[in-house]
């Protein structure tokens, strides 16, 4: 592995994990999350 | 890995907020399928063919994606049963069951005798998808999901330990980790710059349209399930979440996990053949190796394709809803004649895709033209529509509305310029160097073969008339609602 591919690799790791700590951290601490944050799975299409 | 981070900021992100704010925006108009979305919003009769792609391509891709769900149902079954295990370090052995159970070796190799457990598995999750969609129970899954993905991750951690373990096979010293690592990482393989590289546009068409498939983004899922999002519901973070989360998993779980133990295992010869480092044979020919060679390997392999089975699942269900809205909305139907013509359409697709099966010809050639080529121009279109059409003050304001965190302006200028030049300008270097390609290959068929490309590509055009004529009659269904508004 050559010293750009750890630069990449490192970069991209770090990068990667930080973003999604702070996302789970901003979820975690906002009020009442469950009823105004949402993923498309758990979005009711209404129709069933 | 460059060109997949360097897309993953400049188009994953601004992409996943434009379109979460577009089905939003459009649910607002009373909206919630692609074409009804995109004629609200172009305020135009005719603007609902704009949204057309929004639901041809989940359909598409369901057909085929449905074979890959049936496939990691399949692995889990004969590690429930030992046959995957008993291979033990065959590399040979592992490879020779991933191209019999898809069939690869010819046309119709799948309905030969001795194949009816792949096909019962194949059609196991038809039917499993649609019993679901049809009597309304696939957020019973997706709760159950809730559970289920978080063991998914915590299972690839395992696995990544397992492969950050690896020794080198005693016949090859070369394919050691750090090499595999090397080959994953290093932004130029041996023999070329960093600058030949970055140079080829099938290297950022693919990365590209690896970012759209994987965030579910470009192909009209966002845009249906966002449409039924309330005006001060939160989009900005949630969407920003899901794009995170599934950039983490590939990024660090996928990128540290597939190719180096493929390196090791398969070696750079092996994965020098680009038609090899497919994500079909990185999965399936790689995984089972790596857990063929862990404690209670048997074990980690069922529950790992399980709940990639149970993930797979929850990925269809949510196929099938774009077309499933557009039937309901459009033709003015109830969810389950709707749930029966759509079963109609990818029944047949999915035969098709099974039967052509010599080298997944006909899976390649659907998966090339929808998850990389029409994914492209349908993101292409939702970015210009959000950032001219709607507009940066309007398009701003309709993704921060009920937002959990603060999103830069600047964000506009992005989604306005930068996305858009990026996207017109790979598809159209890609469409200088590689289309003359794929022409050729369409109208040149191997000697003695089935013109599988062609007909491929003549069932795609099937499922476009179709739904042309469904969005004609939702015109006119919506002509004639408008009007009586109207009065």
């Amino acid at each position: 592995m050559t010293t750009a591919g750890w630069i990449v690799m490192s970069a991209a790791i770090i990068g990667m994990t930080g973003l999604l700590v702070w996302c789970i951290y901003k979820v975690l601490t906002t009020p009442e999350s469950t009823r105004h944050l949402h993923s498309p799975v758990d979005i009711d299409t209404k129709d069933t | 890995m460059i060109p997949y981070l360097v897309a993953f900021l400049v188009v994953g992100i601004p992409l996943a907020w434009s379109e979460w704010a577009l089905g939003r925006h459009g649910g607002s108009l009373g909206h919630n399928s692609a074409p009804g979305i995109f004629r609200g919003i172009l305020r135009h009769r005719n603007g609902s063919y704009v949204g057309m792609l929004g639901t041809v391509m989940p359909v598409l891709i369901y057909t085929y994606y449905v074979i890959v769900e049936a496939l990691c149902l399949y692995y889990a079954w004969h590690y429930l049963t030992g046959t995957l295990t008993g291979m033990g370090d065959d590399v040979g052995a592992v490879g020779a069951f991933f191209v019999k159970s898809l069939g690869l070796s010819g046309h119709g190799a799948l309905f030969a005798s001795g194949q009816g457990g792949f096909l019962l598995c194949i059609a196991f999750c038809f039917l499993l998808n649609f019993g679901l969609i049809y009597r309304g129970l696939s957020r019973g899954i997706e709760k159950f999901c809730l559970i289920a993905m978080p063991m998914l991750v915590v299972c690839a951690f395992i696995v990544l330990a397992r492969v950050l373990t690896l020794q080198p096979p005693a016949d090859a010293p070369d394919q050691t980790l750090l090499n595999g690592l090397g080959f994953m990482w290093n932004p130029a393989q041996s023999g070329e710059t960093i600058w030949s590289t970055l140079a080829n546009p099938n290297v950022w068409l693919a990365a590209t349209g690896q970012i759209f498939f994987s965030l579910s983004l470009g192909f009209g899922l966002i845009l249906t399930y966002s449409s039924y999002l309330k005006k001060d519901d939160d989009i900005a973070l949630s969407s920003l979440t899901s794009v995170a989360g599934n950039g983490f998993c590939e990024v660090v779980l996928g990128g540290m996990i597939a190719l180096p133990a493929a390196f090791i295992f398969l070696g750079p010869m092996f994965l020098s053949d680009p038609s090899n480092i497919s994500t079909f044979s990185l999965g399936f020919v790689t995984l089972p190796n790596v857990f063929n060679q862990m404690p209670g390997g048997g074990f980690f392999g069922f529950l790992f394709f399980f709940l990639l089975f149970l993930a797979a699942v929850t990925s269809s269900l949510s196929m099938l809803q774009p077309a499933i809205a557009l039937l309901e909305e459009g033709l003015g139907i109830s969810r389950k004649p709707s749930v029966a013509i759509l079963g109609f359409v990818t029944f047949t697709g999915t035969c098709f895709i099974a039967y052509f099966s010599a080298g997944a010809t006909a899976l390649d050639t659907v998966d090339f033209w929808m998850a990389n080529f029409f994914i492209f121009i349908f993101a292409t279109v939702q970015t210009l529509v959000f950032g001219w059409i709607i507009g940066p003050k309007r398009g701003y304001e309709a993704l921060t509305a009920g937002a959990e965190i603060q999103i830069p302006r600047g964000i506009m200028f992005m989604i306005r310029y930068i996305s858009p030049l990026y996207l017109i300008g790979v598809f159209a270097l890609w469409c200088k160097n590689s289309l003359p390609e794929r022409w050729h290959a369409i109208v040149n068929p191997p000697a003695g073969e089935p013109p599988v490309v062609l007909m491929s590509l003549g069932f795609i055009l099937i499922v476009i008339i179709f739904f042309s004529v469904v969005i004609a009659i939702s015109n006119q269904r919506w002509n004639q609602q408008s009007g009586e508004t109207a009065k």
